[in-house]
């Protein structure tokens, strides 16, 4: 079965993947919402990711739920992996510190000595 | 949300019934324990000494030797829990709490109730001695005296909570335990979230769902505070786990969090030790209230939250976790739901229920709400959860400031 991404809510601009899955991976898209063309990954996204389903713009809303869960700090073409390095909260200006792969905090690192 | 409509009210699995405690103020409880409640850290290591090996027998406690109006309103929610029988109350000798006084509340409550302070007792192995004979003497009583009554999904307080959260908490787990939690409310029973430090971002969804105008305006201060909290501690709910796991945002995160609240309406918001003023779906607000001694933390770690709706009465804890947990709960038993299947078969052991077929199709939301039912009827009914079977009772409770409730008004009394 070729790798699954799970779009919630008609007109999100991310869907999340419900398994690991290599570049150029074309996914199997399941979920409340269909999507008009096939997804593509433009890089290897880990299960539970988030892919773009269409381009966006550096500042625009990223949607998921139906919801905007924070603004694009970079333009995201489709099909790419959107985490802390191009999307960020509208509230939490610590999450942009974050490493990108562990999640682990940076603003502290000067504690452990 | 707007694509997940609400699930059709169900009767089949939420109509069992099984046999519980009588407590004298009417509720009811699943289990029948004796819990050992220490003071002050100090007293701490005799009081697990008395309950360790014995049956039935939990221990919560307060580590601070100044005392706290909220610490002291919890081990009073908590001592007079519908799944408590009676209580020993353990103190060193010179803490501000007082186990005299908790052991007449519980009196008060028309459960039987001792204490005594370790340095009037003669140090720690007549502590010891002296405690095991009265847990057993306790226990011996109540298993004796308590009535048995049938109970139903009615007769519940179910909380959940959510911790170690992955990109499948919002998709499969949360949304399982929002259909059950449906199920439970239209059972009429009483079904309690919290974690509003994990709504920021969703006001307008939040008051939307409010039953009425006076639930509405709880439920817009909540929210403000939870926000002011947040910006003022500079400290949102997501955790380096959230984010290895997926989650970017915390609003990506409020959205998949606030699914297991299911689709009914929010009568109100309680607090810490609290109980809901009635059937139907609650919001606990577990966040401090400003203080002169500042905001404080408000959860700190998943077992924190999982003590406080207990507080609030409930005799089940469902507990979320897509990247998986292993943490139990004293006092009620704690139920683990994880929607991430590789989560599911490497912690087999510690996991009661896989929701993750709802994304692959194995089941759908509503059949797993109803399988879900079925299993917390059979924990209801006396059978070990996953980490009552494993022993896990991990405790945490802490200063904090929250407006007093006087202290009888907590725990019905």
């Amino acid at each position: 079965m070729s790798p699954r991404a799970y779009l919630i809510a008609p007109g999100d601009n991310v869907a999340t993947l419900l398994d690991d899955a290599p570049a150029g991976t074309t996914l199997l898209c399941v979920g409340a919402a269909g999507l008009p063309a096939p997804l593509v990954t433009g890089e290897a996204i880990a299960h539970g990711h988030k892919i773009a389903v269409a381009a966006i713009a550096a500042h625009a809303a990223v949607t998921k739920f139906g919801v905007r869960i924070g603004h694009a700090t970079a333009d995201i073409p489709g099909g790419a992996w959107v985490h802390l390095h191009n999307l960020a909260s509208d509230l939490d200006e610590r999450s942009a510190t974050l490493d990108l792969a562990s999640g682990a905090p940076t603003d502290t690192n000067s504690a452990y000595v | 949300m707007s694509s997940r409509p609400p699930t059709p009210p169900s009767a089949a699995p939420s109509s069992a019934t099984w046999s519980g405690y009588l407590r004298p103020d009417g509720r009811k409880g699943i289990r029948n324990l004796v819990l050992v409640v220490y003071t002050v850290e100090c007293a701490q290591h005799v009081a697990h000494a008395i309950a360790a090996g014995e049956e039935d027998t939990h221990v919560i406690g307060f580590s601070g030797c100044y005392d706290n109006a909220y610490a002291i309103r919890l081990l009073l929610a908590l001592a007079r829990h519908p799944n408590v029988g009676a209580v020993l109350a353990v103190g060193l000798g010179c803490e501000y709490t007082q186990p005299e006084k908790i052991a007449t509340v519980v009196r008060d409550s028309g459960r039987p109730a001792e204490w005594f302070f370790i340095q009037q007792a003669g140090g720690t192995s007549r502590s010891i001695a002296r405690g095991q004979e009265t847990v057993r003497r306790l226990r011996a009583q109540i298993r004796t005296e308590t009535p048995r009554v049938a109970m139903g999904f009615a007769d519940l307080t179910i909380g959940a909570e959510c911790g170690g959260s992955d990109g499948t908490s919002g998709l499969a787990g949360n949304p399982v335990v929002g259909a059950f939690f449906d199920r439970l409310v239209d059972a009429g029973g009483r079904a309690v979230f919290e974690e509003t430090v994990e709504m920021i971002g969703l006001r307008d969804h939040l008051l939307r769902r409010a039953a009425t105008a006076s639930a509405a305006a709880q439920l817009a201060a909540a929210y403000e505070k939870a926000v002011r909290y947040c910006r003022e501690v500079r400290q949102y709910s997501v955790s380096p786990g959230n984010f290895a796991g997926g989650l970017t945002t915390i609003e990506e995160k409020s959205l998949g969090a606030f699914a297991k609240g299911g689709s009914r309406p929010i009568q109100g918001v309680i607090r810490v030790a609290e109980a809901p003023r009635g059937p139907g779906l609650w919001i606990l607000d577990s966040v401090p209230d400003p203080h002169f001694m500042q905001f404080g933390y408000t959860n700190p770690n998943d077992t924190e939250g999982i003590m406080d709706l207990i507080s609030a009465g409930a005799q089940v804890v469902l507990f979320v976790t897509g990247r998986g947990s292993v943490i139990g709960s004293p006092v009620a038993p704690l139920l683990k739901v994880t929607g991430n299947s590789a989560t599911f078969r490497a912690l087999s052991e510690d996991m009661d229920f896989d929701a993750s077929r709802v994304l692959t199709g194995e089941a759908t939301l509503a059949s797993a709400a109803d399988e879900l039912a079925t299993l917390v009827a059979w924990i209801a009914g006396g059978e070990p959860s996953k980490p009552e079977r494993l022993a896990h009772r991990e405790y945490f409770i802490m200063y904090k400031h929250q407006e007093t409730l006087s202290l009888t008004t907590g725990c019905r009394a």
